[in-house]
């Protein structure tokens, strides 16, 4: 496989990377890519570490395994980056995407010597300006997006109104909400 | 040309029996299958499907109620996993042996202990002499796939049909499928019409009686032959679904097997790990080749012979262990099918592989591979029962 | 293939039987004579039986018919298995078990 994408989440129980994870994999389908979307399981515990992947490609996928060598590695929750060891086997040339206030530079003495991009992007702020609440999946989305190239940026745009639309059919005061994060998110999200 | 959709492994079988529409089902939820009923049962309860489902207390009375409702004359469906195929376990050999064609959705699990709700294919393999026919699917496709033809192939033969698939690997996965239009489903499925059957007004019938030893052999000597039939079947309903979707299936599916002198035998979704492995080993010239097993029941021993007479070596990957001191099942079988064939010149090895969920990856596949080119340039088979990747 | 219980013998062939032995017909019991399983039989003195059918409901085989007028008649051999609840109930000794001579 040459042309394969390799996206590895890290959050917590109960913060969405899995959702994340899938609503990513949900993008890139529609733009016509097979994909693939799946966490990794064990007794779900709210708060614990989890991890979740993605793989896009414009050719079938059939690996049935998780992801040691991601092209991208997203971290939700900042907290874990002490608890996890979030860059084990991220390519130099990928990216990792961080949930964080803080810059790039600021962060990266933290990813034991990682050499490749460091992304950040205040996701909490974001997501509480926009909804008002701390939904960090969809700015996360929309930086990993951005920094990726992994689905094409007004697609994607244009693909995400649309499940909103779908989404909160009943609640369309989220539409505009979700949608300004998003677009906050791929302009704020700083590369470092 | 069907419908480009994504979906999980369990979506994907609740999809189709939304579009089948069965009579009814009986269901106890268990991880990984839960999803299963779950979907399922909002689909009866929107009205979308006019199925009477029947929520019980457990697995023993779910497979209860599909026998009950199966023989009145009903298509009755399960699913479940792991210790709720345990549990299931006394009722799937009276389903079996009243010739029921019930359809069970497995999401294989590992079995305690130690817990685990991991997959491997222990729950699977437990019952595989309960005289179910048994489907594994590779991916999300083929879950559905196989479940869209489980019906004719279990009706045709009169016997119940095991749909398996990987616990999460697959069942919590979303993949792309393409999904079949439901006018076709129900086109291809047919409606079921048994000869015989309880509520049936003006003929009363007796399921489920007392043998004595006069005639339980005779009684178990045509349930054997139900389920050597069925291997024409599988055949013949795969090749038939093949032309209303460009998807055929068989017993097995051979990749690289042509001139493969090394090759592995594989269940379920290693197979798709194991294709990208022996691509990459392809390209460096290595002939190496794989035999998925898609009908584990029936045993496909006479394809399984032929496709394995020319190698130099191979490997039975079994995701369970017989405990038995010795091997595997799909090994042991393979052996029997080869030895039943006249067929002594390869040399076969047994790996226990992904007990629990044990990630198996490209390079898994690929060591398995280099063992057995190790067994052709040395001559030497060594220890056949072996686990794979496990820390020593 | 039969389908009927007079036709499912020690000699059927496994490609003769049913699937899962099933019978496609109903009140198969009243074929088979249990009556051969007895060694003692009932014998009823009709001058000390009263007609008052304390035997009749005990009966396990359902072999003591009851006629219309509400009397009952003679043992029904075909079924009794000899089992003598009924000779046990009867508060007048009118029902005597003996060896049975067949």
């Amino acid at each position: 496989m040459k042309d394969i994408v390799e996206i590895r989440w890290h959050g917590r129980g109960g913060q969405g990377a899995k959702t994340a994870s899938l609503l990513l994999a949900d993008a890139a389908f529609n733009t016509g890519k097979y994909v693939q979307g799946f966490p990794e399981y064990g007794p779900e515990r709210m708060g614990a570490p989890i991890t979740a992947y993605n793989r896009i490609s414009s050719e079938r996928i059939t690996v049935h395994s998780n992801i040691y060598e991601p092209d991208y590695v997203v971290v939700v929750d900042e907290t874990l980056l002490s608890a996890v060891n979030v860059t084990a086997g991220l390519k130099k040339g990928g990216a990792i995407v961080i949930n964080s206030h803080k810059t790039p530079e600021e962060v990266r003495p933290l990813l034991k010597g990682y050499e490749g991009k460091v992304c950040t992007i205040d996701a909490g702020k974001i997501s509480e300006e926009e909804l008002g609440k701390n939904f960090p999946n969809t700015p996360m989305l929309a930086a990993i997006v951005k920094v990726s190239g992994v689905v094409e940026e007004q697609e994607f745009i244009k693909d995400m109104e649309g499940s909103f639309q779908h989404k909160f059919a009943s609640k369309p005061q989220m539409i505009d909400g979700n949608m300004r994060a998003l677009k906050r998110s791929m302009k704020e999200v700083q590369i470092g | 040309m069907g419908i480009r959709e994504r979906l999980s492994g369990n979506e994907a079988v609740a999809y189709a029996m939304k579009q089948i529409n069965p009579d009814v089902m009986g269901a106890y939820p268990i991880t990984p299958s839960t999803e299963i009923p779950q979907y399922f049962s909002a689909y009866v309860d929107n009205g979308e499907v006019d199925t009477e489902f029947i929520a019980v207390e457990s697995e023993h009375s779910a497979m209860s109620t599909c026998i009950g409702a199966q023989a009145a004359g009903a298509r009755a469906i399960s699913a479940t996993s792991s210790c709720g195929l345990c549990y299931m376990t006394e009722m799937l050999y009276v389903a079996a042996s009243d010739r029921l064609p019930i359809t069970l959705a497995v999401s294989c699990r590992a079995l305690s202990g130690p817990i685990n709700i991991n997959n491997d294919h222990s729950d699977a393999m437990g019952v595989r002499d309960t005289g179910w026919l048994m489907l594994f699917a590779e991916n999300n496709q083929e879950a559905y796939d196989n479940y869209l033809q489980a019906m004719r192939i279990g009706e045709a033969v009169s016997l119940p049909i095991m749909i398996c698939q990987d616990g999460f690997i697959t069942s919590h996965a979303i993949e792309n499928i393409e999904l079949v239009e439901t006018e076709k489903v129900k086109e291809f499925v047919g409606k079921y019409e048994p000869q015989h059957f309880l509520l049936k007004k003006d003929e009363p019938m007796s399921v489920g009686a007392y043998a004595t030893s006069v005639y339980y052999m005779e009684a178990k000597r045509q349930q054997a032959q139900a389920m050597i039939d069925a291997k024409e079947v599988i055949k013949k309903v795969g090749a038939e679904f093949g032309k209303i979707t460009g998807r055929t299936y068989g017993l097995i599916e051979t990749y690289e097997m042509e001139d493969a002198e090394e090759a592995i035998l594989i269940i379920g979704s290693s197979a798709g790990t194991a294709k990208e492995a022996i691509q990459e080993l392809r390209a460096q010239n290595k002939k190496v080749g794989l035999i998925k097993i898609r009908s584990f029941r029936p045993f496909p021993s006479e394809e399984i012979a032929e496709a394995l007479k020319h190698v130099k070596a191979f490997a039975a990957m079994d995701k369970d262990d017989s405990f038995n001191a010795h091997c595997g099942p799909i090994y042991a079988e393979t052996c029997a099918a080869l030895y039943a064939a006249g067929i002594h010149e390869p040399k076969g090895i047994n790996y226990i592989y992904g007990l629990g969920g044990r990630d198996v990856r490209v390079e898994s596949i690929q060591h398995v591979f280099a063992e057995l080119e190790k067994i052709v340039q040395t001559g030497d088979t060594g220890e056949t029962y072996r686990y794979l990747e496990v820390r020593e | 293939m039969s389908q009927l219980a007079k036709d499912m013998t020690p000699s059927i062939t496994w490609k003769e039987m049913t699937m899962g032995c099933n019978i496609y017909e109903g009140g198969t019991s009243e074929m088979v004579e249990t009556g051969d399983w007895r060694t003692n039989k009932p014998v009823l003195d009709w001058d000390k039986c009263k007609q008052c059918l304390l035997c009749a409901p005990v009966c396990p085989d359902l072999s003591i018919p009851v006629g219309k007028d509400g009397k009952r008649e003679d043992f029904n051999y075909f079924f009794c298995k000899g089992c003598g609840i009924c000779a046990n109930v009867c508060p007048f000794g009118a029902i005597t078990m003996v060896k049975d001579e067949k």
